[in-house]
């Protein structure tokens, strides 16, 4: 063999274990969910062609809700982007300035992102259990008795009930990412800033902030796709109830496949998230651009 | 850029004195609001440790809040035993260091050939490599359901394992790469004259010295192995390979009056990632940054 094809060999080698993963597990399955959104397939019998009809349907049908479970991820992407980001930048902020107990303070902040979302979940159902959850409990005891409520199980409180800890779970996901841009502002720029009577708010404003807008952009486009894929805690807490109040994508994606085995229907949404998800990440990647 | 355009300062004097003023104020206001937010992200962990020692009658009314009164470590063995619990822990432990091993792995020899060896698409190779930063995992689930199903392969480790690794890929070449790219390319060289191929290279030089990036990769990738919830859930159904996101759903369901066990449970299942990160704390903080900041 000459020494070319050794190599070529090589690199072929080199490559291979992760290319089957890759394109077996990733690459082929989403050609294979394009493929199988235009069908009517219950997985197992025959498939039948039927264009573009999932997708109509899926737009138009009340009974599938799609567009509102679609409402609820987009109403939980803009409190992930208003509420949450704002919380965890005045953090990374806050940390970022060498206060005492930084390390600490970062470190306890981000243990809820370690924990699994599942156990997240049981730990809220324990707090909103309505006889016995700690958030009655102490509602109750503060003379509040009026606010309790049956926090999961009342269509009206439903959906807040999930978001909350939601968004309090990945609090300390960004502000990690932006602390991290935030002690990679130079400290000389800061004193000079400081020196030139910037208060701490205008240090922030004029120095800090610009210099880490990349790193804000990445997590506004984690914050959308995340609440876009949101399915764990939900699942967990409600599974899209009660009357389907708190429905999203995902879950609506599941309880097609293995509630009704519409694989054709599942796949659609599969399709759809896929596109969403690529759709605002461009999107956000835009406007940061234009900003610039 | 801002900065530059503002007025200059005539009363640096006075701004100076607000500065000190608001900044003292300011400090105390700071530490409520960090001691709150340390309260609201301790206070569920804690309550957790402490209702997996109580009985109901604690957890229901006389202590709601407080340590428990009688360690009730019953409520371990019943969680360990008759919810399985045990059994969950194991395969979540087999299913995470299979797939950590297998991600290592490929990801390892894909770097050495994306960022080592001289070819013409190696830069285009990357950038598909890294679209696996961007997909869901909902894009596959469909089909690799009824792939598994039609191969048999539902309800075994390997169900779990494949795609997870898959999944873990593209962040671990990233990871990788980084690292990779702070060997000196010059050590290469000198092993190539002394005659070494590159099989010798990658394994004699690169690996070696990449044990940091490797851990890194490890823990990120037990982290998404450990918490997954969505394929575990589908694809293993029997109760003998449950991880253990699953088999706490299940146990809770088991349990929905007695509080104690689903809290020993909650505490079983989260204790060896809150370990891990008592001394690991940087490191697990830098394996996150790595990943979406360079991404």
């Amino acid at each position: 063999m000459s020494k070319k094809t050794i190599n070529n060999l090589n690199l072929i080698l080199f490559l291979l274990p992760g290319l089957i993963l890759f394109v077996g597990v990733l690459i082929a399955p989403i050609a294979l969910s394009g493929y199988y959104s235009f069908f009517n397939w219950n997985g197992f019998g025959p498939k039948e062609f039927i264009g573009f009809s999932n997708y109509k349907e899926l737009f138009t049908s009340d009974a599938i809700g799609f567009l509102k479970a679609l409402g609820n991820s987009l109403l939980l992407a803009a409190l992930s982007v208003f509420v949450q980001l704002p919380v965890s930048l005045g953090l990374a902020l806050l940390l970022g300035r060498s206060i005492k107990g930084e390390r600490g303070f970062l470190s306890i902040f981000f243990m809820p992102v370690l924990i699994s979302t599942v156990v997240i979940g049981q730990l809220w159902l324990k707090i909103y259990n309505p006889s016995y959850g700690i958030l009655n409990v102490v509602l109750t005891k503060i003379g509040l008795e009026s606010w309790t409520r049956i926090w999961l199980g009342t269509p009206e409180t439903a959906l807040g009930a999930c978001f909350a800890p939601t968004l309090w779970q990945y609090v300390g996901y960004h502000m990690l990412l932006m602390y991290a841009g935030v002690k990679g502002v130079s400290p000389d720029l800061r004193e000079a800033a400081k020196i030139d009577g910037a208060t701490n708010g205008q240090v922030n404003r004029y120095i800090v902030i610009p210099s880490i807008k990349p790193i804000l952009k990445v997590s506004v486009i984690f914050a959308i796709t995340g609440s876009l894929k949101s399915f764990d805690l939900i699942y967990v807490l409600t599974n899209g109830g009660p009357l389907h109040a708190t429905e999203v994508p995902s879950t609506l994606m599941i309880n097609m496949l293995f509630l009704r085995n519409r694989y054709g229907m599942g796949s659609t949404i599969a399709v759809m998230l896929i596109v969403l998800c690529f759709a605002f990440a461009l999107l956000i990647n835009r406007l940061f651009k234009e900003k610039d | 850029m801002t900065a530059q355009t503002r007025e200059p300062d005539n009363f640096s004097f006075g701004a100076q004195y607000q500065v000190k003023k608001t900044n003292h104020v300011g400090q105390v206001l700071v530490y409520i609001f960090l001691a709150l937010w340390t309260f609201i992200n301790l206070f569920p962990i804690y309550w957790m440790f402490t209702f997996s020692l109580k009985d109901n009658k604690e957890i229901f009314g006389e202590n709601v809040a407080g340590l428990p009164k009688h360690w009730l470590w019953s409520n371990y063995a019943s969680a360990m035993k008759t919810g399985h619990m045990s059994i969950y822990f194991i395969n979540s432990i087999i299913v995470a260091a299979a797939t950590i091993l297998i991600t290592l792995i490929a990801a390892l020899m894909a770097t050495y050939a994306l960022t080592r060896l001289v070819w013409k698409l190696s830069r285009a190779t990357n950038a598909f490599f890294m679209m696996g930063l961007t997909i869901p995992i909902h894009a596959s689930i469909v089909p690799i359901y009824v792939t598994l199903s039609n191969i048999h392969m539902l309800n075994t480790y390997w169900a779990l394992i494949i795609p997870y690794a898959a999944f873990a890929l593209a962040m671990a070449i990233l990871i990788c790469s980084g690292f990779m790219s702070d060997i000196p390319k010059d050590l290469d060289e000198a092993a190539r004259i002394d005659g070494c191929g590159v099989w010798g290279i990658f394994f004699r030089i690169i690996v070696p010295l990449m044990r940091p990036a490797l851990a890194t990769i490890g823990i990120y990738t037990f982290l998404q192995c450990w918490n997954e919830l969505m394929f575990a859930n589908i694809f293993n159904s029997k109760d003998q390979l449950k991880t253990l996101p699953v088999g706490i759903q299940a146990l809770s369901g088991q349990y929905t009056t007695n509080w104690g066990p689903i809290g020993a449970a909650l505490v079983i299942a989260t204790f060896p990632t809150l370990f891990v990160y008592i001394f690991l704390s940087r490191r697990i903080q830098e394996s996150f940054i790595a990943g979406a900041i360079k991404g």
